[in-house]
């Protein structure tokens, strides 16, 4: 019951979304267009169940007071914050229980939801990602090194594509006759991109494309159980 | 290990300062170096110049602010130039923060176009969870996924909705992807389960991965990868923007990152040879 | 007071913006409280537009307004909620039923789609003439796409020892992801300093006013 049951519904639903691809008809193509619809709510739950576990997780290091717990508090007030304001005032185009705020609006200029998005998430959020900058130009010096014909490869190719994807590049070689266009570098970055970069990535795509049918026709079977957790 | 080699050599703190005063300066004090067009960006640009005026067009905002500077600025352009050919925008997110990302846009277009009128000409239907399974479900029938548009209003009230029953009354979808779900799951469902075509821009960390599907069965038609391709989309169109402005930071700091790797390996070797000479 | 409100966020971005970048220094509170906000305001916006974007639109409306017409998504709305009780350990089992349903459509989808586009479409997209392309340039290229692709996956195959011929043939097919790597590491430098150009264009134009935005 508690791990044949949801096998044999991952079977038979499975099945099913396969067979309405080739008999679109009547049960078939009703119940798999049905099936996508609930999937859609169902994905709902599952990121509010997300925001619970992560919520449950950090009250739990609060309550245990493990290392670094007072950052925690932060991540909780965050979170509270946001759901207040979101639930209270709604979002930018969705009222809340108590309205639109409209007087808050004509304080501040946003909504709270909004404004805590707009001059806070958002660049919290891009300057995060950012960071990397940093440490791909440290990585560069410290870890790029020609070794061997593959590491040679690698460093030539993103040295060129580098200098492709820059008005450098096309200042650089910007001077040579049209007979020699295919040395001009934006020219090489593309035929880069465009022939042995393909052929690498579509490899890696196929190979990755077999390897997901594969588990998920394991996972149709009921080979695959891994997802069902537990014992 | 060559790491530890040229790690000892320097504090990466310096290497830090450097790239920032490099990205900083091209900034403030502007080269105005020139651009030039890839075919990938000139087939996206066509494919709106040859959309007939009063089509219908899903733009998909599925990216966060995380991503926003490489992708805003096409995304920004793409609308403008649909407005201009008068092509009718309804804009979807497969990322909850693509919601704002489209409304922030649309704010700016609003003075630039005031003749735009929402519900008309533009529509935000807002997010939807499910990926893959959803755009398929939408392409059967999108009223099921997308029953009000972000306001509460019933789609079915909005008149740029009307006759739009499924992606059959869709010219092209054209998706800002920073990852997954994204411009991926819209190829694998829009264009090769409904025959529509599919364009896009993408972060250029994920455009390596993505460009295999620009080939002769036009999975995606062009493609714009990064910044770069969003200022040759802004030239393209005459449009220039914050992509444009970017372009001579960005050339600078990668001559900046190609000249550490060259003094990396400098580095390595003489360290390997004094090294080998310590050896005899 | 509108006008305070404006510079505060302006401010407000700006002090996190050094919050985070403070960690390139080294790690500090400061950064570890940026960092903490950001993680809880995520999970709260994703909350709040789930509730407003999902649950409320395709699931709350249709049952409050037109029950009889719309009672099927009680199914969802039940498996949602068994959903959540993962939450509770000693009836955590019962959210197998949701997950199931989950990784059944999952698969199913996944399965059809992956085969066409990502096996199908690419080895299609793969058979061409390489020959039938105009000037050489174009016929080199075609050349490597239809060699790299093929050696490419024959590196994949690990269902055969890699020596002779076909230890060759896959070497070949390794210079080939070395280069779409280099290609992408290349493209990932170009993204991560765009990053970097949108942080400056802020700090320089919204916060100092040195540029014009």
């Amino acid at each position: 019951m508690k791990r044949k049951l949801p096998l044999i519904i991952t079977f038979i639903i499975g099945s099913i979304v396969i067979i309405s691809e080739f008999i679109p008809h009547r049960p078939f193509g009703t119940i798999s267009g049905n099936l996508e619809e609930w999937f859609l709510i169902i994905s709902g739950f599952a990121i509010i169940l997300g925001q619970l576990s992560l919520f449950k997780v950090n009250f739990l290091k609060i309550k245990f007071k493990q290392t670094n717990w007072p950052y925690y508090v932060v991540t909780l007030v965050s979170f509270v914050v946001m759901v207040s304001f979101g639930v209270f005032w709604g979002t930018e185009s969705s009222a809340g229980i108590f309205g639109h705020g409209y007087s808050i609006i004509a304080t501040i200029g946003d909504k709270p939801f909004d404004y805590l998005f707009y001059n806070v998430y958002q660049h919290l959020s891009a300057t995060m990602f950012s960071l990397l900058a940093f440490f791909i130009a440290s990585a560069a010096y410290r870890s790029f090194i020609a070794r061997t014909v593959e590491s040679n490869l690698l460093l030539i190719a993103a040295v060129l594509v580098m200098l492709g994807n820059t008005s450098m590049g096309s200042a650089l070689t910007g001077w040579l006759p049209p007979s020699l266009d295919f040395l001009h570098l934006p020219r090489v970055s593309e035929f880069i991109m465009k022939y042995p970069n393909t052929a690498g990535q579509r490899a890696i795509m196929i190979g990755a494309g077999l390897g997901l049918i594969g588990s998920s026709l394991r996972i149709i079977l009921g080979i695959e159980r891994s997802y069902l957790g537990g014992k | 290990m060559a790491g530890n080699v040229n790690s000892q050599q320097i504090d990466r703190r310096w290497i830090f300062l450097l790239i920032f005063i490099c990205v900083a300066l091209p900034l403030i004090f502007v080269i105005g170096l020139p651009i030039e067009t890839t075919e990938n960006v000139r087939m996206v640009n066509d494919l709106v110049e040859n959309t007939p005026p009063g089509s219908k067009v899903i733009l998909s905002f599925d990216y966060d602010p995380g991503s926003k500077p490489e992708l805003h600025p096409m995304a920004t352009t793409m609308m403008k130039h649909c407005l201009e050919k008068n092509i009718k925008i309804i804009v979807t997110a497969l990322w909850p923060m693509g919601v704002q990302m489209a409304e922030e846009i649309h704010e700016i277009l609003k003075v630039e176009y005031p003749e735009m009128e929402y519900g008309v000409d533009y529509v935000n239907l807002g997010f939807k969870a499910g990926g893959m399974v959803t755009i398929q479900a939408m392409g059967k029938n999108f009223r099921t996924i997308f029953p009000t548009d972000i306001d509460g209003t019933s789609i079915d009230e909005l008149p740029i909705m009307k006759g739009v029953k499924n992606f059959d009354n869709i010219a092209f979808v054209c998706s800002f992807s920073a990852g997954d779900p994204g411009i991926k799951q819209w190829v694998q469902i829009t264009h090769d389960t409904f025959g529509k075509p599919v364009t896009g821009g993408v972060t250029g960390v994920s455009a390596p991965a993505i460009l295999p599907y620009v080939n002769e069965q036009q999975q995606l038609t062009g493609l714009m990868a990064g910044l770069k391709a969003a200022a040759e989309y802004e030239y393209l169109v005459k449009k220039p923007g914050l992509a444009t402005s970017g372009m001579d930071a960005q050339s600078i700091a990668h001559l900046l990152i190609i000249i550490f790797i060259v003094i990396g390996n400098i580095n390595y070797w003489k360290n390997k040879k004094k090294l080998a000479k310590g050896g005899e | 007071m509108l006008h305070f409100f404006e510079v505060l966020g302006v401010w407000l971005a700006a002090l996190f913006t050094f919050g985070i970048y403070s960690f390139l220094y080294k790690d500090n509170p400061f950064y570890k409280v940026s960092e903490q906000i950001f993680v809880g305001l995520s999970a709260g916006y994703w909350f709040i537009y789930t509730i407003y974007f999902i649950l409320i639109p395709n699931l709350f409306l249709p049952l409050s307004e037109n029950f009889g017409a719309n009672w099927i998504k009680l199914i969802p709305a039940i498996l949602g909620i068994m959903m959540l009780l993962r939450l509770i350990p000693s009836i955590d089992w019962i959210s197998r039923y949701p997950v199931s349903f989950v990784i059944g459509t999952t698969a199913g989808v996944f399965f059809l789609r992956y085969l066409k586009s990502d096996v199908i479409n690419q080895i299609t997209a793969t058979m061409i003439n390489p020959f039938n392309g105009g000037d050489w340039v174009v016929v080199l290229g075609q050349i490597l796409l239809v060699v790299g692709t093929i050696t490419g996956v024959i590196y994949f195959y690990f269902s055969k020892k890699h020596e002779g011929a076909f230890g060759v043939t896959a070497k070949i097919g390794i210079y080939f992801l070395m280069v779409s790597f280099g290609a992408a590491f290349g493209y990932t430098a170009m993204a991560r300093i765009s990053l970097l150009i949108g942080r400056l264009q802020f700090l320089l134009g919204d916060w100092l006013g040195v540029i014009t935005p």
